[in-house]
């Protein structure tokens, strides 16, 4: 240890640092960065490669979205691009597409963020409550949902939900014909096409995005719940509340900041789902489908590359996202103490 | 009934909840597996078959010699770990600086930077790839992995700071103090007391970044055109041309992909578990 001290010391130490044990040795010579300095230096890297892969895009993506942005501009010696004003944005919102893609988007991101907690929540709780063996048995399981990569998950339910030789469609039929009406108003579901309607496509999506993205949820719930002292709920039961009260009273207050985080993260992750929509719908040709990332990439990448209008719906996807997470944003920055 | 009685009727409703959440978690992947093992008269059928009654090898051979697209499934295999290892290394160094920076030190602009990191993540990776593909094309890294990695470490930074902040932040400050009353130097404290401390979090924010590069299909797509260059979420949309899949292929190419990643998560989950700090503060 002692070698490495005196090679090192040059870095200087905590300035702040009460006095060393050994006071007759002068104390090592502090020619490293102030203290000041340091963590603006520790951030450059990072900050370099935020400002240069992100932000500087982001720029570029509004301009962009104010230009006519065609193959003339894209290749070597390009054109300049002819500034359109809102000419895209009053495109975009004219289109058919916009509000079929919106309401994909949307209806999507509600759905699957509500059963991805819930989901996630329930089986976070679950885990906390199980034996030592089988809450390891269950983590090792959802594991394996959470590891699959997107583009294999929507693959494997892509599989599971082939019309001919899919085990849902072999399933459904193995349910009585009775019961299969009442629910579905069908009993036969042999060659069921889930992967040609929009409607279907997104069925199948929420499912195979639920399956994927709850795993992260229960183990950040289960490793909050870990957090909590046992004392609350001792004092819970002595006081006779009953397992819905002590969620709502203790659990779920004290959880809040990781529901928030959880919440916010879910949210980004599902507005722009692209891959597996992507892979579900069989790349960029039912247009029906679309949602708003998958629309923005079609019309920017797809020939003729439209980028000036892609970059527009991107735009207008960016904003809707920011707004709807800005409260939580505020929120998270409230509540984390280390934010602030 | 006794309350024994009860407390077992209990815990053998919460294990079976456990147990039809285990299989719908693992099931799709087991299918995944077997059908990759599954003869195609097995696969192409309206039966249910459990397993794979003959088992073969065909498929997962097929993939590897013929491959897809032009090339053995390897050579996209090594294309995205060479993407993945290289977007990892180079974050998790720039990851673990910044998140020191910010749960370390209070300095003007640090809570600009960290609602900088949440916003950034708002943005979707399909609005940026425009301009991206343009900058990566200007800078003559169209069609190569070093541009890609370039790209995964822009996107996948932001979290991976986000992440490793709080492991940072769980070690305890006294620890470094002490060692800077022992006279240990920035550099001997970050090396000796911190790294170590935070090392199972940085393996943790590294698989995040890891397997993101891995998984990372949009990028891919656009910023690679030679079918030498693809990566394994690009080579897999090649099973499917306008008519048909090709079944057993595109599922054993997708487990040769999934299969490392869930052994991956395995390995380090049990790292993760154990307690960050506490050997630390205890031992």
């Amino acid at each position: 240890m002692m070698a490495q001290t005196s090679t090192v010391a040059r870095d200087g130490g905590n300035p702040s640092a009460p006095a060393r044990r050994r006071s007759h040795q002068p104390p090592p010579r502090r020619s490293g960065l102030p203290t000041w300095v340091v963590p603006y230096v520790l951030l450059v890297p990072g900050l370099l490669v935020i400002a240069i892969l992100l932000l500087y895009p982001l720029y570029q993506m509004v301009d962009m979205s104010f230009h006519k942005v065609g193959l003339r501009q894209i290749r070597p010696n390009p054109q300049p691009a002819e500034f359109l004003g809102a000419q895209n944005y009053s495109d975009v919102l004219a289109s058919d597409l916009f509000w079929t893609s919106l309401r994909n988007t949307v209806v999507f991101a509600v759905v699957t963020v509500a059963l991805t907690l819930i989901l996630g929540t329930l089986v976070g709780l679950l885990l906390n409550k199980l034996g030592r063996k089988m809450s390891t048995f269950l983590v090792v399981g959802i594991m394996a949902a959470w590891a699959t990569p997107p583009t294999a998950t929507a693959i494997i339910w892509k599989w599971l939900f082939d019309s001919d030789a899919g085990v849902v469609n072999w399933s459904l039929n193995l349910l009585p014909d009775g019961l299969s009406n009442l629910i579905f108003g069908r009993s036969d579901w042999s060659g069921q096409p889930w992967l040609n309607a929009p409607s279907t496509i997104y069925v199948v999506l929420v499912i195979a995005v639920v399956w994927a993205s709850f795993p992260f949820i229960a183990v950040s719930v289960l490793a909050g719940l870990k957090s909590i002292p046992s004392e609350l709920y001792e004092a819970a039961r002595v006081d006779g509340s009953s397992a819905a009260v002590t969620f709502r009273r203790i659990t779920f207050p004290l959880l809040k900041p990781v529901f928030s985080v959880l919440l916010v993260l879910s949210i980004i992750w599902d507005f722009k789902v692209f891959t597996q929509l992507y892979v579900l719908a069989g790349g960029t040709t039912n247009r029906e489908a679309f949602n708003l990332s998958l629309w923005a990439y079609t019309e920017a990448f797809s020939a003729p590359p439209k980028m000036g209008f892609g970059a527009a719906i991107a735009v207008i996807l960016t904003v809707i996202m920011l707004v709807i997470t800005a409260v939580y944003v505020r929120q998270i920055v409230r509540t984390e103490a280390d934010v602030r | 009934m006794k309350p024994q009685t009860v407390k077992r009727v209990k815990a053998s409703g919460l294990n079976t909840a456990a147990i039809v959440i285990f299989l719908f978690a693992v099931f799709p992947v087991y299918w995944m597996v077997a059908t990759a093992f599954k003869p195609n008269d097995e696969i192409f059928t309206t039966r249910f078959i459990p397993f794979p009654l003959a088992p073969t090898m065909d498929h997962v051979s097929r993939v590897l010699t013929q491959g897809v697209a032009g090339h053995s499934i390897w050579r996209y295999l090594s294309n995205s770990a060479i993407v993945a290892l290289g977007t990892v290394l180079i974050g998790a160094v720039f990851a673990l600086l910044a998140a020191t920076a910010v749960s370390r030190f209070r300095f003007r602009f640090r809570t600009s930077f960290l609602i900088l990191l949440l916003i950034v993540q708002m943005v979707p990776a399909e609005a940026l790839l425009i301009p991206l593909f343009l900058m990566v094309k200007r800078l003559g890294l169209y069609d190569q992995l070093v541009g890609l990695i370039i790209v995964n470490v822009g996107f996948t930074l932001p979290f991976a700071i986000w992440m490793l902040r709080t492991f940072v932040a769980a070690v305890p400050k006294e620890l470094e103090e002490a060692a800077a009353i022992d006279g240990a130097g920035r550099f001997v404290t970050f090396w000796r007391v911190l790294f170590p401390l935070v090392a199972p979090g940085l393996v943790a924010t590294s698989i995040f970044s890891f397997i993101t590069a891995w998984n990372e299909l949009v990028f891919a797509l656009t910023l690679i055109n030679d079918q030498g260059n693809y990566t394994m979420p690009v080579a897999l949309q090649f099973f499917t041309s306008q008519r048909s899949t090709d079944w057993g292929g595109i599922m054993a190419a997708s487990t040769l992909m999934t299969i490392p990643v869930i052994v991956f998560f395995l390995l380090v989950q049990r790292r993760m578990v154990s307690g960050l700090v506490a050997g630390a503060v205890k031992g």
